[in-house]
């Protein structure tokens, strides 16, 4: 067990590789009752979401998730976060345990001039099932009523339902649900999971599944000091009516020339890639692995990393001692169980 | 409690050493150090030269950490174990055997009065939980 945002949580239940693989090839499922869950409603939400967040809530339907950045004046990332849209201007609002209090200070503050409240639902469970026949899985487990709308649900949508709110969403690269229930319902709902074969899953392998998958991890491929520009997230910025918080920073830094890019490194020799070793090109340091492990999927050493945009051809990572030969690749490594390495 | 077994010497840091018939030691991690660390996916061998007694001398990663291997003794490595070159997770399935790191020379045989029985690391590995838990 390991601390994790104020949460005692696992790291693997039994062997990490394994329960990477489950989720690759058949179901796994993750306690993620650490995840914040804000509720926001109020006849200015919308308006509100449209300041707070770089990419464009307007997009979205009654019952869609939408991924985005959250921004500083500066441009810098404060998190990531998912928002669920469950209404006119009603939404729900995912965002990291670790970044918690920081965020719901960021976000109490900025709401104050919208006619909008922020509500935090400590109260909510939240469990992952992932993987190509996690669904399947949950459907025989849930009630009838909600399996019957599970069955229909399509990718990136939520049933919003009285005592369940699920959503087709996740944090692996593989097909699969997260659902958020009161905390006594869901031990009832992990070990009926559990007698359905969904083999419990720690943090180890949450993150080789989503780094297979190219997903940022907040505090590592992103924070503070970078603009969603430099490190593979320009996706989450809209490029009409741009006047969210941050906007002007990216627009100076846009201007001023982006200089920095983020990208898949698979490590060509024996070996591990890790958070913060340096590369090197033929002009000398030219980035930084921000995520590195092990994927089980490809077998090799892999790792995010934020590189300057004009990286040479002959890139290798310092690894204590020794410079070892890295080939660039894009995103994702793995999706959907297929690998691209 | 995991598998220590009385006829080796360990360290602090879970090295256990085996002494030889030819009065060389034979270095590994434990069975409680390859379990912290799980599924072991790389080894970063020694190189066969001198080392002083917790210079360290070789890496062992796991998916989720990189670990440091120390030579527990002044001396010169003399043989690494090459099989941990394309499955580091003999150390995992056979720490004591299969899983053996490197086999050293020793300089000075008194030396091996400094490391610990298996009791004494029995104990010190019961106290590190000991903390963990009260955490």
């Amino acid at each position: 067990m390991v601390d994790f945002g104020g949460w005692e949580m696992p790291i693997n239940y039994g062997s990490q590789i394994e329960e990477h693989h489950a989720v690759r090839k058949d179901k796994g499922m993750f306690d993620v009752s650490h995840m914040t869950v804000v509720d926001l409603q109020g006849d200015d939400s919308e308006a509100f979401l449209l300041k707070l967040l770089p990419n464009d809530v307007r997009k979205l339907s009654n019952g869609k998730a939408l991924y985005s950045t959250m921004l500083n004046k500066n441009g810098g990332v404060i998190d990531d976060l998912i928002v669920y849209k469950r209404g006119e201007n009603n939404y729900r609002i995912v965002v990291n345990a670790a970044t918690r209090e920081k965020d719901l200070a960021w976000m109490e503050k900025q709401v104050e001039s919208y006619n909008a409240q922020l509500q935090e639902k400590p109260e909510l469970a939240m469990i992952a099932v992932q993987g190509p026949n996690a669904i399947e899985a949950c459907l025989k487990v849930l009630p009838e009523n909600i399996s019957q709308q599970l069955s229909e649900l399509n990718k990136f949508c939520a049933i919003d339902a009285e005592n369940y709110f699920i959503g087709r969403t996740g944090y692996t690269g593989e097909d699969g649900v997260e659902i958020m229930i009161a905390e006594d319902d869901a031990r009832k709902l992990w070990d009926d999971l559990a007698n359905a074969g969904v083999q419990p899953c720690g943090l180890g392998a949450r993150d080789t599944l989503r780094l297979e998958a190219g997903m940022h991890l907040y505090g590592q491929d992103m924070d503070e000091n970078i603009s969603p520009l430099e490190c593979g997230l320009t996706w989450t910025i809209r490029k009409t009516d741009n006047d969210f918080i941050g906007a002007d920073a990216l627009q100076a830094i846009k201007d001023k020339g982006i200089s920095k890019k983020m990208t898949g490194v698979v490590l060509s020799e024996k070996g591990i890639l890790r958070h913060d070793q340096e590369l090197i090109d033929e002009n000398g340091p030219c980035g930084i692995i921000t995520s590195g492990s092990f994927s089980p999927s490809a077998e090799v050493a892999i790792g995010m990393a934020i590189v300057n945009k004009d990286i040479g051809e002959d890139v290798k990572v310092q690894i204590r001692k020794k410079q070892l030969v890295v080939k660039l690749v894009k995103l994702p490594f793995v999706r959907n169980g297929q690998s691209n390495i | 409690m995991s598998y220590v077994p009385d006829n080796l010497k360990y360290t602090e840091s879970h090295e256990w050493i085996e002494i030889l018939d030819n009065g060389n030691i034979r270095v590994g991690i434990t069975e409680h150090a390859q379990s912290a660390l799980g599924d072991i996916v790389f080894v970063e061998l020694p190189e066969e030269e001198s080392y002083a007694a917790g210079d360290d001398c070789g890496v062992v990663e796991s998916v989720k950490t990189a670990s440091d291997i120390y030579a527990p003794i002044s001396g010169t490595i003399v043989a690494v174990n090459d099989a941990l070159e394309d499955s580091p997770e003999l150390i995992n399935e056979s720490p004591y055997d299969d899983g053996w790191i490197f086999e050293m020379e020793i300089e000075d045989e008194d030396d091996l009065e400094d490391l610990l029985s298996s009791d004494e690391y029995k104990n010190s590995i019961e106290e590190d939980q000991d903390e963990d838990e009260d955490e």
